[in-house]
């Protein structure tokens, strides 16, 4: 049984677009559609996509707060929309662009609250207070007005904020947009941390692919409203139409190597640039230029996880970026 | 509740982070309401009733009216705000929480300095009450009471019904305006002043009338010159249920198509 269950679920949006003085066109997008995929206790999962491709509409549906047009969702047994309370019992949710904080008062207050609301027993709440504070050095921050902090130094907040009443599974909403290096590692190896120790589940949304490939074993990348890939962040290479390249430095300049299934990209005098699919191995290729070019050097390039999701969004990638948003109230 | 009382604590603290702001907006709001009741007084200067209302009879209802709504707007008042929140998608952070949002939405934002409003109506109606010699049977006792926590359910349910067209319609916090401060100053004089057709509206329509002018009539021994079912004078706990029930029934088909903010 996973924690999550997401079966067939659809979620669409009416927008309204003006189209003349009084005349308004209603037009149905779809933000999700036929989503399916399950999530085991203790998994770390990123889930990537283009921007409008229903990576947030995912995650309110998870916590409860949009409801899906159709389809079922599970998450820790209980159904988001019906038993949306006792679900955020066991939840924990970060949105990288919006805080739970109290603006006006001290970090610390707003922990206070939380421990109320959530009605957190004393000791569980010093304790994971404590473990927080340490972690994600908050101690000189927890008397400061959060109006007060640094992007980072809030963001940290409230990923504290969200794990107090040790939720089992932790939604991440771009937890690391808009930090710097030092914050964004200190980040990273607190989840990582917390995911090891506690078996918390977490689901990443990001767009910094660093974050994946830092912390997790498996990526959903989502397009359009459906899951287009699922698996591991190595398979990720194999599914993409990516490509490696072979760089070889002739002992001298010579025209374009030709050998089947490679492309030369670029010649910079005795130096040659090899593209071949990523699934493809090296070894036959650098036996095949060997035969006919005396070698000097040589070094295989992996290709970057970017271009290798960006080949994976396609054509469609573009389309994606200039459909309107999507979920925007009017 | 719970819920509703931890969140209005935080709101009250976060005021008073900005000191001067808090007891300044508090000293207005005195002033302010303190000259709402003058001008009631001033034109009583000119004539010895208003639509057949003596001026304590009319105070009774200036204080009942205005006590009834700052309940009302004490307790979820903050609702007429909500649309800003459903605007730039904060409705998100309270539906994450283990607690009703409408108990943390309503708490959104808690002003104490709303009690003014109270205060200065329940000044007004001791004066009123006072002046007005009432033979205090059990039977008034009862609807004075029902009409106090009736007329504040119905102000209640209105801003609950408010609260939730913000989450259709951005502009709604004016329809809703117009309503409960519109109405609560509308039920500060007698309905005899008003048009049929208005009158009306406030009996069939919003059942305003059952928050003060009705029960009033029995409290105060004012013949109906309405022309209405007498039993309404008694129906107030009546309406109240039924304004809360559409508010409630509203409020949920509002949370369940919100629809956030694109991320």
């Amino acid at each position: 049984m996973g924690i999550i269950e997401v079966e067939d679920v659809v979620r669409t949006f009416t927008v309204r677009r003006r189209t003349g003085r009084l005349k308004r066109e209603r037009t149905e997008v779809r933000a999700v559609e036929g989503l399916t995929f399950g999530i085991e206790p203790g998994e770390m999962v990123g889930y990537i996509g283009p921007n409008g491709a229903g990576k947030s509409t995912t995650i309110k549906m998870l916590t409860g707060i949009l409801v899906p047009s159709s389809g079922r969702l599970r998450v820790a047994g209980v159904d988001p929309q019906r038993d949306r309370t006792r679900l955020a019992r066991r939840i924990g949710v970060v949105f990288g662009q919006r805080t739970t904080l109290w603006w006006d008062l001290p970090l610390r207050d707003s922990y206070e609250l939380g421990r109320r609301i959530y009605r957190i027993e004393e000791a569980r709440y010093r304790r994971n207070l404590d473990r927080c504070v340490e972690l994600l050095e908050l101690g000189p921050l927890l008397d400061v007005p959060v109006r007060q902090l640094s992007l980072g130094q809030r963001m940290r907040g409230d990923i504290a904020a969200a794990l107090l009443h040790d939720p089992e599974v932790l939604y991440l909403d771009e937890p690391t947009i808009g930090l710097d290096v030092v914050s964004r590692n200190r980040v990273r190896a607190f989840l990582a941390e917390i995911n090891a120790e506690q078996g918390t589940t977490v689901l990443l949304t990001t767009h910094d692919l660093t974050d994946i490939e830092r912390l997790c074993s498996r990526v959903m990348v989502i397009d359009h409203g459906r899951v287009v890939y699922d698996g591991g962040i190595e398979g990720l290479h194999a599914t993409g139409r990516s490509e490696r390249t072979l760089v070889v430095d002739l002992a001298e300049p010579a025209g374009p190597i030709q050998v089947p299934g490679t492309r030369v990209v670029r010649i910079e005098g005795p130096r040659q640039w090899l593209s071949f699919p990523a699934s493809q191995s090296a070894a036959p290729l650098v036996a095949a230029v060997a035969a006919n070019h005396p070698l000097v050097d040589l070094s295989v390039r992996e290709p970057a996880i970017e271009d290798v999701i960006a080949r994976m969004y396609g054509d469609r990638g573009e389309v994606a970026a200039e459909s309107p948003v999507v979920g925007v109230g009017d | 509740m719970r819920a509703y009382l931890l969140v209005a604590r935080m709101w009250l603290r976060a005021s008073l982070a900005y000191r001067t702001s808090f007891w300044l907006t508090a000293l207005g709001n005195a002033v302010t309401s303190a000259l709402d009741f003058a001008i009631i007084a001033i034109m009583f200067l000119h004539t010895p009733a208003l639509g057949g209302w003596t001026l304590p009879q009319v105070a009774f209802l200036y204080g009942t009216s205005g006590m009834t709504l700052g309940l009302a707007d004490l307790a979820v008042g903050s609702l007429d705000q909500l649309g800003q929140r459903v605007r730039d998608g904060s409705v998100d952070t309270v539906l994450v929480r283990p607690a009703a949002a409408l108990a943390q939405l309503s708490a959104d934002r808690f002003a104490l300095r709303r009690v003014g409003r109270v205060f200065q109506s329940t000044l007004v109606l001791l004066w009123a009450v006072s002046r007005l010699h009432l033979d205090w049977t059990p039977g008034r006792l009862l609807v004075m009471v029902l009409l106090l926590v009736c007329g504040s359910v119905i102000f209640g349910s209105v801003f609950v019904a408010g609260g939730a067209f913000q989450f259709f319609a951005a502009d709604a916090a004016e329809v809703q305006n117009s309503v409960t401060y519109g109405g609560a100053t509308m039920l500060q004089y007698p309905p005899t002043i008003y048009a049929r057709e208005l009158v009306r509206g406030v009996v069939y329509g919003v059942p305003l009338a059952f928050v003060n002018w009705l029960p009033a009539m029995y409290v105060l021994g004012v013949p109906d010159t309405l022309g209405l079912p007498g039993w309404f004078r008694f129906a107030s706990p009546l309406a109240a249920l039924l304004c809360a029930t559409a508010a409630g029934l509203a409020w949920r088909a509002a949370l369940r198509s919100y629809r956030s903010t694109g991320s």
